[in-house]
């Protein structure tokens, strides 16, 4: 092992939380709050479905507020809901979600010196969106905390909306395969991995990452997948990049 | 009332919150090495990837042509909007014409 010493991170240095901080936040995910809203909306109409009243909807939409994991609930639901399939349903839940502890892994060198109170609201709001927002923030050298909460707070407002919304408009809304509306998803993320390139050094655990990422999506069920080629692809990029040349 | 529909949206709630809170709650009881500090930036790249990469490179010819347009829109541009327009757009003309 070779002990690297290098001049400190400094990261948590100068991380500040204004709320010029937040309304960025808010700004900057309004094209993703937008898009997110077909998604929302279908999610509504299949819990219409499926039989949950709009209170129901409400506390879901309000308390998860995540929308694989909704999705995934939905499937397992049936009016009266079975005692039986409590347990399935929170399962599934906390399976897909548990990609959620690698995103927060990754944002505790610049939230590690907030106020805990803070932090932990702030974590209520996190998504992939506006966490993947909220890194690129950071690693452009903008350093305000407060932009996840901000940016967090509007898909908040805005997956509950178009889920009560959903719910609303029932049937009426047509197949969103049909307009290409599911692929929003994957050019949203496509465009914030194109600003996260960094060079050459990015492209083996990328790669490691897309390989495993199709096959346990090909092998195994729910979004598995999601978290198993974070893993391996980021492992192979710590291993790949070393401690050495870091921070810039 | 305990309802087992209650039941189930709080426990779905509870599990989500712990997710999302634990992984930076947990990193506060080991100390970031270098290797560490690699790793956690290593992480955001990956799980877009790993998010992206079924749909793009093994659901079929319409998205992996649309998501090439997207990234050659979202490089040249830097514009997310305009790459999402143009990437919905080729997914939808393609899987209508093919």
């Amino acid at each position: 092992m070779v002990e690297q010493k290098e001049q400190e991170p400094a990261m948590n240095e100068q991380v500040t939380w204004s709320w010029a901080g937040m309304v960025r936040g808010m700004r900057s995910i309004i094209p993703l709050a937008l898009g997110g809203l077909p998604d929302g909306i279908v999610w509504g109409v299949l819990a219409h479905h499926a039989g949950l009243s709009l209170g129901e909807v409400l506390l879901m939409s309000g308390l998860v507020c995540a929308g694989s994991a909704q999705f995934l609930a939905i499937k397992q639901w049936s009016v009266p809901l079975a005692a039986g399939a409590i347990l399935p349903i929170i399962g599934t839940t906390l399976i897909v979600n548990l990609r959620y502890l690698l995103l927060g892994a990754a944002l505790r060198p610049w939230f590690a010196h907030l106020r805990p109170t803070r932090t932990y609201l702030s974590l209520f709001f996190m998504s992939d969106e506006n966490w993947a927002l909220t890194m690129r923030e950071f690693m452009e050298e903008r350093r305000d905390a407060a932009f996840l909460l901000g940016s967090g707070l509007l898909l908040f407002v805005s997956w509950v909306s178009a889920t009560v919304i959903g719910k609303i408009v029932g049937m009426a809304i047509s197949d969103p395969m049909q307009w290409g509306l599911d692929f929003v998803f994957t050019a949203v993320f496509l465009t914030l991995l194109i600003g996260m390139w960094k060079g050459k050094s990015d492209l083996l655990p990328w790669v490691v990452a897309a390989i495993v990422a199709i096959g346990a999506d090909r092998l195994l069920p729910g979004s598995w997948y999601i978290l198993l080629g974070s893993l391996a692809g980021s492992l192979v990029g710590a291993i790949t990049s070393g401690g050495e040349k870091n921070v810039e | 009332m305990l309802s087992n529909t209650l039941i189930t949206i709080v426990g779905m709630a509870l599990v989500t919150y712990m997710a999302r809170a634990g992984g930076l709650w947990l990193m506060g009881f080991v100390k970031p090495s270098p290797r560490m500090e690699a790793w956690l930036k290593a992480i955001p790249g990956a799980v877009l990837v790993s998010l992206v990469a079924p749909t793009v490179l093994a659901s079929g010819l319409a998205e992996t042509l649309a998501a090439l347009a997207t990234i050659l829109v979202a490089a040249r541009t830097k514009k997310m909007l305009l790459a999402i327009v143009v990437g919905v757009g080729v997914v939808w003309a393609l899987r209508r014409f093919f």
